[in-house]
């Protein structure tokens, strides 16, 4: 038992120092003509290092901590069938507080705008990701073509803002509701499909919308794609350095507070809406997942002929989940093309819906903080190693197999909610 | 008098092959119904075109006096009739009571907004569905394993717990199918015990598919017999036991 523990904490430890080392460890410069590898800084071999050790005493020590977490959760015992209520597992509310102060805190810490651009991208992707989840996690419906509705609501918001002038929040609910349209009609003659021709049909789609956004250059803009899209107001604040949108009566941010225009300030607020837009997204799918709709996906997931002995209907079921998680990219895509300020069809090949499948499944089929995780990892590991972009596939393919071998779980496994049958709710 | 459940001259054929051809039965209300016959006679795919699985080739089928042929699976079982499977179906990954709170799906508020803020009218159907399955687990005896995942679930519980889903949707029938197969002796009783229960205490009327011949015997008020998908006989379990081609059909010719 001991040693089986010893074992699981150190694998995944040893792991993460194999794929982090070709990543962090090794420097490479150009030396006339040639590469020549040579080792990194030991602050970077440090940072490995540390990393692995801190991800082995995490395994190691989590039985504990999950034990300390029951100890603290109160159990109230209670026969009164009234009191019957839900009580979630997440009992550590400081937990959370921390986690939430830190991130609206993070910008302070890192300090460049650079890395901020990664939070936001990342935010991003846990956008994405928290929606592909619904529709392959938790109603087991594989989609590959997910990025085409990030697309929908990315040029919705774009030429929306291009054409009409509509500014950034009258558009993000316009947007949101044509990527849901746009997969409640998909749904429709696709969701008759099961499985493996889903995933193609999907696949197809996402193409589709490539392509219509790449020929319609009259709309489009083609290849180019659209230019100049505004930047989200704050309260009508404008947070660029000079004013877009109102050039009359306008006023920035800065101005309204008096101080002066830093890029970083700028990355600062989007990143902040961002991590509110992240908030809404986990709030709302959260919720979902524990009503009955939420249930009803993870049934038919289970097992389509029973849900419908049991006179579910199959069809508005699996349609629902393909509108929400289309709604989430839509959202996500019309805060990227605000983001951007241009957008081109470039932004929605095949490749982005691998990565957010990749994320679902990285993080763990259906489990959310999973897919946050995951999307971390998936989003800013390869960002921070730019300079390695040539191996960021292979590093990205190995990870993937490896995960596959030994937890093919992802890397938090979907736990249930405990229902409390007698119990008095502590919410 | 009209029956809760009648088939009349039901045929359903695959391709060339005739799985049932002119099979009638009819339930009454508050009755213990059950269809044996050998296996690959048909007793499935009776099932299967009494709920809407299959939409049946020929025959009319009844349900509280309208015709429910060729209506979608989900909309029958809406109406009341529900059934369990020969090989248990349950949603393994799912712990036992969400299991109990998916059949209530119906019966549940599944409004976005009042869900999205727990609104009053929201809490208490959640409250009354979750009370509802309280009483179904305490029935078969499975509250102890509320939280368990129902895959991982011992079969005989398993059964169990397929049978309290049905019953938590409020059915009026409730059809099973070979609910015996695979239990031990002690089990076996105490599915009688509950299926005698779901009759006397909640009024339930039970259509049963059964190979275990003690069962069926001990339970039913009339057996139909099914051979190679026609209908054979039809009577009392003493009917049935002294029927000479019931014996035929089982145990071959002399």
């Amino acid at each position: 038992m001991k040693m089986n523990r010893l074992l699981s904490a150190l694998i995944p430890a040893l792991v993460f120092i194999f794929l982090a080392f070709p990543l962090l460890g090794v420097d490479m410069s150009p030396q006339n003509l040639r590469l020549v590898v040579s080792l990194a800084p030991s602050s970077n071999l440090t940072l490995i290092l540390t990393a692995g050790f801190a991800i082995f005493l995490f395994q190691y020590f989590k039985f504990s901590i999950t034990r300390i977490a029951d100890v603290v959760k109160v159990k109230v015992i209670d026969n009164n069938v009234e009191n019957l209520e839900f009580k979630t597992l997440f009992a550590s509310y400081w937990f959370w507080a921390i986690l939430v102060i830190s991130l609206f805190a993070w910008p302070l810490l890192v300090g460049s705008s650079t890395s901020l651009d990664i939070s936001i991208k990342v935010l991003i992707y846990v956008m994405l990701g928290l929606g592909l989840n619904v529709v392959v996690g938790l109603a087991g419906l594989l989609d590959l073509g997910y990025v085409g509705f990030y697309a929908v609501g990315a040029y919705c918001y774009g030429m929306l803002n291009f054409y009409f002038d509509i500014g950034f929040w009258v558009a993000l609910p316009i947007s949101v509701f044509a990527a849901a349209t746009a997969g409640f009609l998909l749904g429709f003659p696709v969701l008759r499909l099961r499985g493996d021709y889903l995933a193609i049909v999907t696949l197809g789609f996402g193409e589709i919308i490539r392509i219509l956004l790449n020929n319609l250059s009259s709309i489009t803009g083609g290849p180019n794609g659209l230019n100049g899209i505004d930047k989200p107001t704050l309260f009508g604040l404008e947070i660029t350095k000079r004013l877009k949108i109102d050039k009359e009566n306008g006023q920035t941010i800065y101005d309204f507070f008096g101080f002066d225009y830093d890029r970083m300030y700028m990355m600062m607020v989007i990143y902040f809406l961002a991590l509110i837009m992240v908030f809404f997204c986990l709030f709302v799918i959260n919720r979902l997942q524990r009503m009955p709709i939420g249930r009803a996906w993870e049934a038919l997931r289970e097992d389509e002929i029973a849900c419908r002995s049991l006179g579910l209907n199959r069809t508005a079921i699996k349609l629902s989940a393909f509108t929400i998680g289309a709604s989430t990219a839509g959202f996500a895509g019309a805060f990227f093309a605000a983001y951007q300020g241009s957008i081109s069809p470039e932004s929605f090949i095949f490749f982005e819906s691998a990565i957010i499948l990749a994320i679902v499944v990285l993080g763990g089929m259906g489990s959310q903080l999973g897919v946050i995780l995951a999307a971390i990892v998936l989003t800013a590991l390869p960002e921070m190693a730019r300079e390695f972009n040539d191996y960021r596939m292979l590093v990205f393919g190995a990870l993937m197999v490896l995960m596959m071998i030994w937890r093919p779980q992802g890397f938090i496994q979907t736990k249930r909610p405990t229902i409390d049958l007698n119990g008095e709710s502590k919410a | 008098m009209s029956y809760l459940l009648e088939a009349v001259d039901l045929k359903m054929q695959f391709g060339g092959l005739m799985a049932v051809n002119g099979v009638n039965l009819h339930v009454n209300k508050n009755e213990i119904v059950s269809v044996i016959g050998p296996n690959g006679a048909g007793k499935t795919t009776v099932f299967n075109c009494l709920t809407g699985f299959y939409e049946p080739t020929g025959g009319v089928i009844k349900f509280e006096d309208g015709e429910i042929q060729g209506v979608p699976g989900h909309l029958i079982s809406r109406k009341g009739m529900v059934r369990t499977f020969q090989h248990v179906r349950l949603f393994k990954e799912m712990s036992v009571v969400e299991n109990l709170l998916v059949a209530q799906h119906r019966h549940l508020n599944t409004n976005f907004l009042s869900g999205l803020f727990k609104t009053k009218s929201y809490r208490d159907a959640e409250k009354k569905a979750l009370a509802q399955a309280k009483f179904w687990l305490d029935k078969v005896n499975l509250t102890e394993f509320s939280d368990r995942e129902a895959g991982n679930l011992a079969y005989g519980q398993q059964r169990r717990l397929e049978i309290a889903r049905c019953m938590v949707t409020q059915p009026k029938l409730i059809m099973l199918d070979e609910p015996a197969a695979g239990l031990n002796p002690t089990e076996t009783a105490e599915l009688n015990q509950l299926i005698s229960d779901l009759r006397s205490d909640f009024d339930m009327t039970v259509l049963l598919i059964e190979h275990d011949m003690k069962l069926v015997m001990d339970i039913s008020d009339r057996i139909y017999v099914v051979n190679q998908g026609m209908p054979l006989a039809h009577g009392t379990p003493a009917e049935i036991q002294n029927n000479p081609e019931v014996i035929k059909a089982y145990l071959g010719e002399e």
